[in-house]
């Protein structure tokens, strides 16, 4: 292993000071960064742990109902935490539908949302790639490329962003709270992370040495709670990324929508908001019409990056299978099989 | 009271056995869960050092430099082994001193012939500083453009396929026949490269002691092994002991020593300490097999009665650009269905990969998946369940030799796994069953079918002063159960109980229990042990029939039998005595016996010999998003006396696991402009996991054979995934009605397009 500093600060501002440094990298549990420094695909300077900063692993409800999660929160235990999983039960089943059930266990939510993209291309470091070493090409535009972008992906960068969490929380309005040297600041989830365009190195807009906090899921998503799911379509059915996914949500008023709420996962390099779709949802009819227009325009933009064009037809199919699963409702209790289509009808298929 | 089991064919001893039969739990069970059995890479003899290798990011072409001092300046770097100062061997990594020496890269020169290929190894007081000095080393290439995938180069007919088959086998005349067909079908199925994945990596242990050589190293063949080590190092085969107690997993990957094995023996001389190597996970994907990609072409002709007329059955393979390994996938049609004429065919291509060797069901697991399908699809064109037609086309001799079956229990198999199952309510018509929630449904069968194979092995058993026993053979537990299933055939062999047995095995100085492989170790090392008891227990009764003083003198050999520790006059059961009292007597401290199992050549010539089974699949495919599910698997298998039915069990419900996997899963993605593999990672490289595996049911028919060996064991270990690959295949064909023709099936083969 190559050498680096490794620091413990036991708050935040200890961990921005010591990360101020060039090559510095916050590791929280190191689920992804550290296969990245055994595979010598990064290979950072310092590592600031900062899972010893207590103040990151509360779960807490402000005065105004908001739900405020520490980044250092287990992906495990915000799912069970019971009422959470009540309140914004499709956040629940995607971080249920990740990884393994001991992944789960010590990976931590803030570092969720930084986890990098598993295009093949990026972890082998003998090919070229413009995320891991800028300009050096894309080998992955003409290679093994059929679990690829279709949306918002560049001549420079076709990979996609692996997040399920990151789906519902782009859907459902999440704000990300950020610290670094000049302070506090608050970022839309869905603004945190970039499209590759021609620069897919940088791939979220934090600033070197800023720390992911908190992030915050507001009061009003919890309007959707009785009519949210994440489906994920994968190549087997756990322990692998999605496909796609899709995160849905709807608030219904005698079978019409009055709001609506969906993100794609697997199909971009950010988790994919799709407010086109939404708008042209609000105050049309829960139906099946209704589903397969707001998925046309979904998708709408879409294109192949390579041998992936079946992405474009099944991000459709997807987006009316979790629209119709969201309008059915959300099931009374998890299903064995989180976020899986065969899991799609309420408590039928509970141990499917 | 213990049922009477005649496991002999000598009269003289005839056995009552307690213990084969048993569904008795692993005797080291108990060890694994508990982290006490010691595999090869929990060694850590004293001085020991870390060595790891810098592997090739190109598939062709040659290493130029090497930043030797940059890796070793790293601190804890001890010595980095480059083809300039690798210490000499005896043999040559190039050549083929027999059939089984494969040839590997052991730093014999700067070629590179595929990725993922060692080209240095660096050896230091710690992994953490071994690795990072093998990073250190930025190796600069020539490199020459890949050769990958099955149309990479000019195809050719290899010499021979698999274990010496020819490559062109007719029996018939199979053209005439498919002329003469009322109905002909032509399909092409292709299977990927497959990687063994065995849990446990490759790791060796190596530690010269003076000339003695002790290394620790998963194998499935220890005298194999050592032989190929005494003839590259230049010793005698005893200066070699080698320790294998434990595999995790090793589906042929672990039959052949391979060059990074070499490389950790060569690094303990060169530092003249013990050194460790553990394989890397990605590095696996290399140097230690595979199994070929392949694509796979079947005319089938049949009559208006739905009876097979002709089969051609035409595969191209891969091998490696420096060896020749043929993936027989096309042999399993010689024997499964009748048909007037079959033909094989075969031809390959050289690729820039490491040499594909064996992997689980060698030939047969992509061959069957192959032929199963196309069965089906020529069952599907005459208009008949899929079944009906296999019962129809039942071979009742081996179809392409005309001789008999040893045994062949298949129909009871058809018959009991149907209705376990409930097959015969399954609709004709593909696209038509769908369950309350609106998937799709299908049902799908395949037959099963693994030849009983045997190779040689010996086993030598002891009697001890306290009528004890000692059963020692050099064999190797892979996690299938070897030193439970063999444990309770030494007891039987000696009549003793189990726990008054011990039984020996892992270590090459133990007598060659040749390798456990082709689903014949069971069948090889059981027939030895059971001949070594028989040898004791007839030198015991010679001891103690003309002996005036035993109550067994006169018996004559004839008339004596053993049970529980003692010989009984067959004629007066209550006339006897125990082994111990037979030995004091004699004034011995033991006797000893030694057996051997070969195959019956006679017997092979009269024959044919395999196992067989059927199995039936449903699966539930998502009409929109094609996404599969396997729900219900029923296998039923006809493999001879079964010595552990629990081991068995298991064995045959994780070969239905690689069925699964087969159809659905498994695929090493290449990138066809470098040959690196892009997925070699456990994450990556799918098998099932534990969602993707239903509720399976597993069982044996009972099926009795004469002829194969005097146990009457046929093997299970490969035969599980035969058949099982196929009736997911055909289930995912009758739930949709898409017949998906390039394993595994895909998401992007089954996902409904349009709205």
């Amino acid at each position: 292993m190559n050498r680096f500093d490794y620091v413990k600060p036991a708050t935040v501002a200890e961990a921005i000071a010591a990360a101020g440094a060039p090559g510095a990298a916050y590791l929280a549990s190191g689920t992804n960064l550290l296969d990245l420094m055994k595979g010598n695909v990064v290979r950072p300077e310092r590592l600031v742990d900062i899972t010893h900063i207590k103040e990151l692993t509360r779960i807490e409800t402000s005065g105004n109902g908001d739900v405020r999660i520490g980044a250092l929160v287990r992906n495990a235990d915000l799912a069970y935490d019971a009422s959470f999983a009540k309140d914004f039960p499709a956040v629940a089943e995607a971080l249920l539908s990740g990884a393994s059930a001991q992944l789960r266990n010590a990976a931590t939510v803030g570092g969720n949302l930084l986890q990098r993209t598993r295009c093949a291309y990026f972890y082998d470091t003998a090919s070229a790639c413009n995320k891991r070493a800028p300009g050096s090409g894309c080998d992955a535009r003409d290679g093994e490329n059929s679990q690829h972008a279709v949306l918002g992906w560049s001549e420079a960068c076709i990979a996609t962003n692996p997040s399920d969490f990151c789906v519902p929380l782009a859907a459902f309005d999440a704000v990300v709270e950020v610290e670094g040297a000049s302070g506090r600041r608050e970022v839309a989830l869905e603004a945190l992370h970039l499209l590759t365009g021609t620069t897919p190195d940088r791939e979220s807009v934090l600033a070197p040495g800023e720390l992911i906090v908190a992030i915050r899921l507001p009061a009003a998503a919890r309007a959707f709670a009785k009519h949210a799911r994440y489906l994920k379509v994968r190549e087997r059915n756990s322990y692998a990324f999605a496909v796609v996914s899709a995160a849905a949500g709807l608030v219904l008023e005698n079978g019409s929508i009055q709001q609506a709420r969906l993100a794609l996962g697997g199909v971009a390099a950010k988790p994919w908001r799709a407010h086109e779709a939404e708008a042209l949802l609000a105050g049309q009819p829960a139906e099946h019409g209704s589903f397969e227009r707001a998925a046309e325009a979904a998708l709408r933009e879409a294109t192949p990056s390579g041998d992936n064009a079946y992405k474009i037809p099944l991000a459709r199919q997807l987006i009316v299978r979790a629209l119709q699963a969201a309008m059915q409702g959300t099931p009374s209790r998890m299903p064995a099989l989180p976020a899986s289509p065969f899991s799609a009808v309420p408590g039928a298929l509970h141990d499917a | 009271m213990t049922p009477e089991l005649n496991l002999s064919r000598d009269p003289a001893h005839l056995r009552h056995g307690s213990n084969i039969g048993q569904p008795l739990s692993r005797v080291d069970g108990l060890a694994k869960v508990t982290g006490t059995a010691r595999y090869a890479a929990d060694n850590n003899p004293p001085g020991l050092l870390y060595a790891v290798t810098a592997v090739s990011s190109i598939a062709r072409g040659r290493v130029v430099a090497l930043d030797v001092d940059a890796a070793k300046a790293h601190p804890g770097v001890v010595e980095v082994m480059t083809p300039a100062n690798r210490p000499a061997l005896a043999g040559d990594p190039d050549g083929k001193p027999n059939p089984f020496a494969f040839r590997f890269e052991a730093l014999q020169n700067d070629r590179v012939r595929y990725a993922n290929q060692p080209i240095a190894l660096v050896i230091a007081e710690s992994l953490e500083a071994a690795t990072e000095g093998a990073a250190l080393l930025a190796p600069r290439y020539e490199a020459e453009p890949a050769r990958i995938g099955l149309d990479a180069g000019d195809a050719y007919v290899p010499p021979v396929v698999g274990m010496g088959f020819p490559a062109e086998s007719h029996h018939g005349d199979v053209e005439a026949a498919l002329a003469g067909s009322d109905r002909q079908i032509t399909a092409t199925y292709e299977t990927p490269a497959h990687y063994h994945n065995a849990m446990e990596p490759h790791a060796i242990v190596a530690e010269w002691q003076g000339d003695k050589l002790v290394i620790d190293t998963p194998t499935q063949g220890l005298v194999m092994m050592r032989g190929r080590l005494a003839e590259l190092f230049g010793i005698a085969p005893e200066s070699i002991l080698i320790r294998s107690p434990y595999l995790g997993g090793g589906f042929g990957g672990k039959g052949f020593i391979a060059g990074p094995q070499i490389l950790g023996i060569l690094a303990a001389k060169l530092v003249g300490r013990p050194v460790k190597l553990v394989v890397r996970r990605e590095q696996l994907y290399g140097p230690f097999g595979h199994r070929s990609p392949t694509r796979q072409t079947l005319r089938l002709g049949a009559d208006g009665a739905g009876r097979l007329s002709g089969i051609h059955h035409h595969a191209r393979i891969a091998t490696s650009s420096f060896e020749d390994f043929y993936e027989a996938a096309a042999h399993v049609t010689h024997t499964l269905y009748a048909a007037e004429a079959i033909a094989t065919t075969y031809d390959a291509v050289r690729m820039d990969t490491g040499t594909p060797l064996f992997v689980r069901a060698p030939g047969i697991a992509p061959g069957s998946i192959a032929l199963e399908s196309a069965v089906d699809e020529m069952a599907e064109a005459c208009g008949l369940d899929p079944l009906a037609f296999r019962v129809k086309n039942y071979a009742e001799v081996e179809p392409s030799t005309g001789k008999p079956f040893s045994s062949k229990a298949l129909r009871e198999c058809y018959t009991q796994g149907a209705e376990r199952f409930g097959w015969w309510e399954r609709p004709l018509k593909a696209r038509t069953m769908r369950d309350k929630d609106g998937f799709l449904v299908g049902w799908g069968m395949g037959t099963a079918t693994f030849h009983a194979l045997m190779f040689a092995g010996q086993a030598r058993a002891v009697i001890r002063r306290d009528g004890s026993g000692v059963v020692e053979s050099g064999a190797h537990d892979m996690g299938q159960g070897a030193w439970t299933a063999f444990a309770q055939i030494a007891a039987d062999s000696l009549a003793l109980e189990l726990d008054q047995v011990t039984f020996k095995a892992g270590t090459s100085d133990l007598p060659d229990a040749g390798i456990a492989g082709g689903s014949a170790h069971t069948a090889t090392v059981g027939t030895a042990i059971h001949n070594a008891g028989a040898a004791v227990i007839a030198k015991l009764a010679e001891l103690a029939t003309s002996d005036q003083r035993s109550p067994l003198f006169g018996a004559g050999n004839a008339g004596v039998i053993a049970r529980n520790g003692r010989l009984l006059r067959r004629d007066d059961e209550g006339r006897g005595e125990s082994y111990a009292d037979i030995l004091a007597r004699a004034g011995l401290d033991q006797i000893e016996g030694s057996g051997s199992g070969v195959p019956d050549p006679a017997a092979n010539e009269q024959y044919a010999m395999h196992s067989h089974g059927a199995v039936f699949a449903e699966v539930k495919v998502d009409p929109d998003l094609g996404q599969v599910r396997v729900t219900r698997m029923v296998g039923a298998f006809a493999a001879g006396r079964i010595i552990n039915p629990k081991l068995v069990n298991s064995q045959l419900i994780g070969g239905m696991i690689w069925g699964i996997s087969l159809a659905l899963h498994e695929e090493a993605v290449t990138d066809r402009r470098t040959g690196r593999i892009m997925n070699a990672n456990l994450g990556e490289y799918h098998v099932p996991v534990n969602a993707d595996v239903p509720a399976i049911e597993a069982f044996t028919v009972a099926e009795h054979d004469p002829f194969v060996n005097p146990l009457g064991i046929k093997g299970v270990g490969e035969i599980g995934i035969t058949g099982s690959a196929g009736a997911v295949a055909n289930a995912v064909a009758h739930a949709t009605g898409i017949r998906v023709r390039r394993f595994p099936v895909r998401i992007s083969d089954l996902v409904r397009s349009g709205h």
